[in-house]
């Protein structure tokens, strides 16, 4: 268990790296595009002296080593800045703006995860069961096809076959959850947003379950279980499943990860106060605090679910602990 | 009048309020001869006729960002306009359906002096959301929170005139650096709702302010919600409003059809037949002040040589931009940006309709066989901008002109693109005066003379007009000066837009102003559920 541990460890150093890294590219990214906050808020109606008088009180007269630096420092102390849209009198902590948002983006990607993953990893074991049947192809056809139409395509379609006059009109097209509403009332709201996201990873999921399942079915040991005459659905979930894990578990950490962090176009078609649809805002309005603070969280998704998979992967198959 | 006639007037006004049912009022006018489908048709108006007090209005629009604020010096657009100004705010003044400027927050208002001071005084009992009555340092701070060299706002190039604001008693003296006629309108402007003064500035923090609604929560780019302010002035109908971004059309759609919303704006032209063939979903169409326009830099050539403008002018088949790319939700413009049905307005002759005859002999007259310009656009400056000019580059052929449509970045395409690239296209939300928009961008040293147009008579006249009292005088300096810029300026004027927003048939409302789109943005106060 040491190894598990000096492995976590290990990659946990690397991730604060890859995080700094990530920080400073964002800032040099958002340093590139034209315009600044100033100009981006005020829009056709900013002056030269508005635009100043903007610059000077967010700060952004100071060169831009000073700000990534006071900005740095102040993450390092577990302090986030302000948005660039405070004022005097009105500050907008990047925490507090982050933090229920990030919560939204979460329950959705937590409540679509726990319909996707039963889904997909139970279709792909049926499918390995049944391979090459007409049960086989067809959940195989599904599946593809959903996943190769754009999102906002099945989450449209989603809308005119279960939120609209035309058929049926028993779910909600507006996901939209406030800070007090209930449980019932946040999943009722969610719905449709967690169906059109599970359609969408479903496919990957199921299909790599399959595949490694029938990879390991190949092997020598799962033919002397056939042999001592265990049955097809004991030899899959009692001798094959254990040895798939790890592929299937890296899948589905890298389709959760997707869950948090490539559902803006989710969020916007289904009105969805997530971290999507506020970072975009945050890129267009140059709100450098609130994109930087987006970016790490993003990132440290990434990092903290590869390196779950990682680990289940290992302990699953402890083989893997004694590289050759 | 028979007694059954009488009973039904009677009964006419109580369905205004909602007192007799569909039933009982049929009843009454088939005593009263009246045949039963008319009595339904007479039903149905009475119904909506008398506005009547209920129901939570829920309103999807397309703007709003995480980074609004309650900061009236930074209003991007409408949402932050209708929630901030017209529900829970209001100013001095306002502008109704007709484009006259009424008492709002002030009583009234005066001149003296050749329209350089004008009194308001307060409306008497008038009260803060927080029972604190409006007092004319309250006032005072609000116009002062837009003024001054460290302002960040939007009006503050509107309210620059102002030279000093003073308090005497219920009346707020302001004192202009020329006499302007206009000034109530200025005093209308969504940048200025009055908000209690706190330590020599405002306190826009809060939100307290004067208007029908009291804010209950705001949540920027995402909501907001707000109850009836009981201590209004005037009667508000609705119990509670509710905003929603939703920036996405056909999201918006979605959730009007399925009735999750009572109103949304800025309908998808596109779809626009769909919505209209909905049960239950009304369109309204405002022909409004905003125009979209081709501002080109008068200072540099070829656009130095009036013919060569005039040859761009003629040379654009404004009818085909406005039936192809905005399926006929316009109005093809004539080269003058104030809209016609604004004060003053006049439709200057010869107009300039597609003639690409026309064009090429004010090319010859520039000397020159044929052309080629540049054109920078991006659907930044207003959606479908870049078909435009694409229609535009096709009809210019004809003419011997050749238009190069540059496509710019949306992003930065105001910092970057507008006002410094020699031709490009832009939008204007319009302003409710002609003064208003002269002076915001065709006055030599306006800030956004985004075609760097200067002509003496023109800006003479405009010093002039904004200070004559006689209204027939005025009128005639406003006419002349239309007429300069039309045949001189800078900018091709293609189109005024129209407004398009759906809603329930549940809803009710007046004549919809036009002065900015959402009804004025003064929805919350001016419609009802019938």
């Amino acid at each position: 268990m040491n190894a598990v541990l000096k492995i976590v460890l290990q990659r946990l150093g690397l991730g604060l790296i890859t995080l700094f890294v990530v920080s400073v590219i964002i800032f040099v990214a958002i340093l590139m595009l034209p315009g600044g906050f100033a100009e981006a808020i005020l829009g056709q109606a900013a002056t030269p002296e508005t635009v100043a008088a903007f610059n000077k009180e967010i700060g952004l007269d100071q060169p831009a080593i000073v700000r990534y630096a006071y900005w740095i420092a102040g993450v390092f102390q577990g302090d986030f800045g302000t948005s660039y849209a405070s004022r005097v009198g009105y500050r907008r902590e990047v925490a507090d703006i982050l933090a229920p948002r990030a919560f939204n983006t979460l329950f959705l990607a937590g409540m679509t995860a726990l319909i996707a993953v039963p889904l997909s990893v139970g279709l792909g074991l049926l499918a390995a069961l049944y391979r090459n049947t007409w049960f086989d192809r067809g959940i195989n056809m599904i599946s593809l096809v959903s996943i190769s139409f754009p999102e906002f395509f099945i989450a449209y379609i989603a809308i005119v076959l279960l939120a609209s006059p035309a058929f049926l009109n028993i779910l909600p097209s507006l996901a939209k959850v406030d800070d007090d509403a209930s449980l019932g009332e946040r999943i009722y709201r969610c719905a449709l947003p967690a169906i059109t996201m599970t359609l969408v990873i479903v496919a990957h999921m199921m299909r790599m379950t399959r595949a490694a399942i029938i990879n390991v079915l190949a092997s020598p040991y799962v033919e002397m279980a056939r042999l001592k005459g265990a049955k097809p659905w004991q030899i899959i979930v009692r001798h094959a499943l254990p040895n798939a894990w790890a592929p299937i578990v890296t899948v589905i950490a890298l389709n959760l990860a997707y869950l948090i962090v490539g559902v803006v176009v989710v969020e916007f078609v289904f009105t969805y106060p997530g971290m999507g649809k506020m970072m975009v805002d945050a890129v267009t309005s140059r709100d450098v605090p609130v994109v930087q603070a987006c970016a790490l969280v993003f990132a440290a998704t990434y990092i903290l679910l590869n390196l779950i998979a990682d680990v289940l992967g290992i302990v699953t198959n402890p083989r893997l602990l004694h590289p050759k | 009048m028979s007694e059954s006639m009488e009973k039904l007037k009677l009964a006419e006004k109580l369905v205004g309020r909602g007192k007799v049912s569909r039933r009982q009022f049929v009843q009454l006018a088939l005593a009263a001869g009246i045949t039963a489908a008319t009595a339904e048709t007479m039903f149905v108006k009475a119904a909506r006729a008398e506005p009547k007090k209920g129901g939570t209005f829920r309103m999807g629009v397309g703007h709003g960002a995480t980074t609004d604020s309650l900061d009236p010096a930074t209003y991007p657009d409408q949402f932050t306009g209708t929630m901030g100004w017209g529900a829970i705010g209001n100013s001095l003044t306002e502008m109704n359906a007709k484009g006259e400027i009424t008492p709002d927050l002030a009583e009234s208002f005066e001149p003296s002096d050749e329209a350089k001071k004008w009194v308001f005084t307060i409306r008497k009992g008038v009260t803060f959301h927080n029972g604190k009555n409006v007092t004319a340092d309250d006032v005072i701070a609000s116009y002062r929170h837009h003024m001054g060299k460290d302002s960040k706002s939007a009006a503050k190039s509107i309210l620059s005139s102002i030279t000093d604001i003073k308090a005497d008693g219920d009346k707020v003296i302001f004192t202009l650096d020329g006499g302007n006629a206009d000034f109530p309108f200025l005093a209308s402007d969504y940048h200025t709702p009055i908000m209690p003064a706190k330590d020599g500035d405002v306190d826009w923090q809060s939100g307290i302010r004067t208007g029908p609604f009291k804010l209950a929560k705001f949540e920027p780019g995402v909501s907001a919600k707000m109850v009836r302010n009981e201590n209004f002035y005037k009667d508000v109908w609705f119990d509670e409003f509710e905003m929603l971004c939703i920036p996405d059309v056909a999201a918006r759609t979605a959730a009007l059809t399925a009735g999750e919303i009572d109103y949304m704006d800025r309908c998808d032209l596109k779809t626009l037949d769909l919505v209209k063939a909905t049960p239950g979903v009304k369109i309204t169409e405002v022909t409004g002040y905003g125009h979209y326009v081709i501002p080109m830099n008068v200072t540099v050539a070829p656009f130095n040589d009036v013919n060569v403008r005039l040859a761009l002018k003629y040379a654009i088949d404004r009818k085909a931009i406005v039936e192809k790319v905005f399926f006929g939700h316009g109005t093809p413009g004539n080269d003058n940006p104030i809209a016609p049905t604004i004060q003053f307005a006049i439709d200057p002759q010869p107009r300039h309709d597609y003639d690409p005859e026309k064009a090429k002999s004010y090319l010859k007259k520039a000397g020159l066989d044929s052309l080629k310009v540049d054109l920078s656009t991006a659907d930044a400056a207003f959606a479908g901008a870049i078909d435009a000019a694409v229609l535009y580059k096709e009809s210019a052929a004809k003419a011997g002109i050749d238009i190069n449509v540059v496509r710019e970045p949306d992003d930065g395409y105001w910092d970057n693109v507008w006002m410094k690239k020699p031709w490009v296209m832009s939008y204007w939300n319009g302003r409710p005066t002609v003064d208003w928009m002269f002076q915001t961008a065709y006055a030599a040293d306006a800030a956004w003379n985004d075609a760097f147009w200067k002509h003496p008579k023109f800006n003479e006249l405009l010093k002039a007009a904004r200070s004559e009292t006689d209204q027939k005088k005025r009128a005639e300096m406003y006419a002349e000066m239309q007429q300069i810029q039309q045949e001189d300026g800078g900018n091709v004027v293609i189109m005024f837009n129209n407004y398009v927003s759906a809603h329930s048939d549940k809803l009710a409302h007046g004549d919809i102003a036009a002065n900015w789109d959402i009804d004025g943005m003064k929805i919350a106060s001016r419609w009802w559920f019938a």
